[in-house]
């Protein structure tokens, strides 16, 4: 059976009903832009993930992959904005090699607000889609309720008045490429300072015809870590224990396959954490 | 025949109901304000160099009906002390009269009126906040531009709750969120107020007033504007935005697949 | 006819009728008197000395209403400055409270100068101030606050329930400081390495802080509640108090 599972509903239903709360979903709160130029478009978000009041992840990604031209900037929930993005992103995909073409953005734009109006809005995501096909450029909005935006200069999430205010005193209709990633990255920045929702750095992502889309991950970063005055490593020793056991790797050899890596450079997989040293 | 004179000519009970007599009722609790009614739009304001710009647009709106479309919501208090009143109409032009009867006391009295814009400001917070306190608000949200007791440019806000702040720059209503970044990116905090002249200020205000026109539903294109300086007040009162660009809805087509 | 003349009883309960029907439920507009500004404030006290600090952001659901409104007020000053103030009161919570209530103790403490003769010494003042709170029981001036003068600190509820203590966080970012201070004022948690086994192990006492100390875990409690608290930024007013009387000193901290 595909789709939702809905066989909690009734049970959940009646919890609320007693009082308890329904589970929080994070980041709400959330600044992400679009803008067209004259060859192609860019979408720009800040990476601040909330949890009520709390910053859930200092520099996470809002910018989502739906084909290699068309990319997606998600606010709302930020659940339904991963899957609801990567649905669609697979849906593109089998739909691109069913008809032998290159996806266009109104495809994935109609393929949207179709998933989310079944939805009538339970599905909070909230998207900038934008790409460049071989109909030309595209920009939209889509709304949790599935109603849909064409305009060349749009923004949503919690910072959406904030950086609109720089769209509606600065824009201009003839920017280039240069000017459109640095004005979708002042409208972001006009979110990161002015809304609570929004902050930490700036994502872009260009789509322009005939070159590969860039996706500039933390092109800029306005707010460094505030370094800390005293030192909070804790001598050997300092936490208590009541008994300890030793396992050596010759012992844990006998259960897993252990592979040693030399001590230096950056090995970890993934993205590096900032860490206290 | 119908030997009711006082039901003649209205709808017919069986048809609609019985008359609604309970707006009539004198009795049950007594209640207050708990929303506001006509009401007005942002207010904004900036610091410069030797004084103050303080603006607002001259509507006033009953829900989403453009009600009056000349009203006058900055007010002058002495000789260089300007209000401008965002929220509840009947509300400004109660704390208006306050105002205008504090003005006339402090003209008759020996010193004359040496109230500045700070002692107006600490004045109007108490109100709201002895009115919030009775459960009673005015509903309210204003700024108070001019200057203090040293002479320096001031502007500082207070609300319904009496809450109040300063800065450089302040908008109220949906001026706080669209003017405010602006503002901010404008004359951000290293630049000091004496950097800032008054021609700058008041482009910056009408920049301001043009992006809420364009985003804010409850708003219009006419607006006052106050330049606030030792010399006196310099209140426009029946401005027009110019400039406006609508260049970008040439191309708008549709919300999506449309062409034509 | 009949029908007419039943016109008085017309009331409720026609079948026919294009009336609403009036059971739904009497929407009610109710004004709230509170709002929620927002930051954070942090008080340690060392053997000679007290320090309190808040950030200055004052925030309005998602907006922030100014980047410099300070929270931790001087009470008693001889002139509008505050200087010569020997005692120090941050309110954080709804702000208008706040500015009413420091205004209240201020008058208070300058009053009781005028009448006596002397200052108003720190422990008479933190019982007047539980008085003023549980004097509106039954419309409390919202949230946490607390204050201190002259090496002492005392913390109270909206109420008046208060309690003299060395080291205290309150509001938006109270949850996340307070543990830090717990390990960090209190060494709780933190044994002294080697100094036995098991249960024998013992726990690191906690000693009087030396002023660097104080201003250095404040400073650092701020910058994390900075990094983790989307109300918490802007500025930090960092206030200490000594025998030799106040000082008062700003530093940015992160402004998204």
């Amino acid at each position: 059976m595909p789709g939702f599972d809905f066989s909690n509903y009734n049970r959940n239903a009646a919890l609320h009903a007693k009082g308890v709360p329904l589970p929080k979903a994070t980041s709400t709160g959330t600044t992400i832009v679009g803008c067209i130029y004259d060859k192609g478009v860019v979408i720009a978000a800040d990476t601040r993930a909330t949890v009520g009041p709390i910053v859930a992840d200092k520099n996470c990604e809002k910018l989502h992959y739906i084909a290699p031209k068309i990319w997606c900037a998600g606010a709302g929930t930020a659940a339904d904005t991963e899957f609801t993005t990567a649905l669609i992103s697979s849906n593109i995909e089998l739909h691109s090699l069913s008809t032998g073409r290159d996806p266009r953005v109104i495809t994935c734009m109609t393929m949207l607000k179709q998933h989310l109006f079944r939805y009538q809005g339970h599905i909070g995501a909230y998207l900038v889609v934008a790409g460049v096909d071989p109909t030309g450029v595209g920009l939209y909005t889509v709304h949790a309720h599935g109603s849909t935006d064409k305009l060349p200069y749009v923004t949503m999430g919690s910072g959406s008045l904030a950086a609109m205010s720089v769209f509606e005193s600065t824009w201009q209709p003839d920017l280039d490429r240069e000017g459109a990633i640095s004005l979708c990255a002042e409208a972001i920045k006009a979110g990161i300072f002015n809304d609570l929702g929004s902050g930490s750095n700036v994502d872009v992502c260009v789509i322009e015809k005939d070159k590969p889309t860039q996706l500039l991950r933390n092109y800029e970063k306005p707010n460094p870590r505030g370094e800390k005055e005293r030192n909070y490593r804790f001598p050997k020793g300092t936490t208590a224990w009541l008994n300890q056991r030793v396992i050596s790797k010759e012992d844990m050899k006998k259960y897993v396959t252990i592979e040693t890596l030399s001590g230096d450079g950056n090995l970890a997989v993934g993205e590096q954490m900032d860490v206290d040293v | 025949m119908d030997h009711f004179p006082g039901t003649w000519g209205r709808p017919r009970n069986d048809v609609y109901g019985a008359y609604d007599h309970s707006y009539l009722h004198t009795t049950g609790p007594k209640t207050h304000t708990s929303s506001p009614a006509v009401t007005g739009t942002s207010v904004i304001g900036v610091k410069f160099n030797g004084g103050v710009v303080l603006a607002t647009d001259n509507l006033a709106s009953y829900g989403s009906l453009a009600r009056f479309t000349d009203v006058k919501r900055l007010r002058t208090f002495g000789e260089n002390a300007v209000v401008g009143f965002g929220g509840d109409v009947s509300d400004m032009q109660y704390i208006d009269r306050l105002l205008e009867s504090m003005d006339i006391r402090e003209n008759y009295s020996s010193h004359g009126n040496m109230l500045n814009a700070k002692n107006l400001h600490t004045y109007l917070a108490k109100v709201f906040y002895k009115r919030r306190s009775e459960f009673n608000p005015l509903w309210n949200h204003v700024l108070v531009a001019g200057f203090d007791g040293e002479g320096k440019p001031f502007l500082s806000s207070a609300d319904l709750l009496g809450t109040t702040f300063s800065g450089p720059h302040l908008a109220t209503g949906f001026g706080a969120h669209l003017a405010v970044p602006i503002l901010r990116r404008l004359f951000p905090e290293e630049r000091p107020i004496e950097d800032i002249s008054k021609e700058e200020a008041v482009s910056a205000l009408k920049d301001c007033l043009k992006v809420l026109f364009y985003r804010d539903a409850r708003s219009i294109d006419k607006y006052s504007i106050a330049v606030i300086t030792k010399d006196g007040i310099d209140l426009k009162e029946d401005e027009q935005i110019e400039n406006q660009s609508w260049a970008f809805a040439e191309r708008i087509k549709g919300y999506g697949a449309q062409t034509k | 006819m009949t029908m007419l003349l039943n016109h008085a009883s017309h009331g409720d309960g026609i079948g026919y009728s294009f009336a609403q029907p009036t059971a739904a439920p009497v929407q009610q507009h109710s004004f709230y008197p509170y709002t929620d500004n927002g930051g954070s404030t942090l008080g340690i006290t060392g053997s000679d000395f007290a320090i309190l600090a808040g950030d200055t952001r004052s925030t309005s659901g998602y907006n922030i209403n100014s980047r410099m409104a300070p929270k931790v007020f001087k009470i008693g000053g001889d002139d509008e400055t505050g200087e010569g103030a020997q005692i120090v009161l941050s309110v954080v919570g709804f702000a208008a409270d706040g500015n009413a209530l420091k205004e209240r103790l201020d008058n208070i403490v300058k009053m009781y100068k005028y009448k006596h003769g002397k200052p108003m010494s720190v422990s008479a003042c933190a019982q007047r101030l539980s008085t003023i709170l549980y004097e509106k029981r039954f419309f409390p001036i919202t949230y946490t606050r607390f204050w201190e003068g002259k090496g002492a600190l005392y913390s109270y509820d909206p109420v008046g329930s208060y309690e003299r203590e060395q080291c205290r966080a309150a509001g938006a970012a109270s949850s996340l400081i307070t543990p830090f201070l717990d390990n960090q004022v209190n060494f709780k948690n933190q044994y002294v390495p080697g100094s036995g086994e098991g249960h024998a192990l013992e726990p690191k006492k906690a000693e009087p802080l030396s002023r660097s100390t104080a201003e250095g875990l404040v400073r650092d409690a701020f910058t994390s509640a900075v990094e983790r608290h989307i109300e918490v930024g802007d500025y930090l007013q960092l206030v200490t108090i000594t025998k030799d009387g106040i000082e008062e000193a700003f530093q940015p901290l992160k402004k998204d």
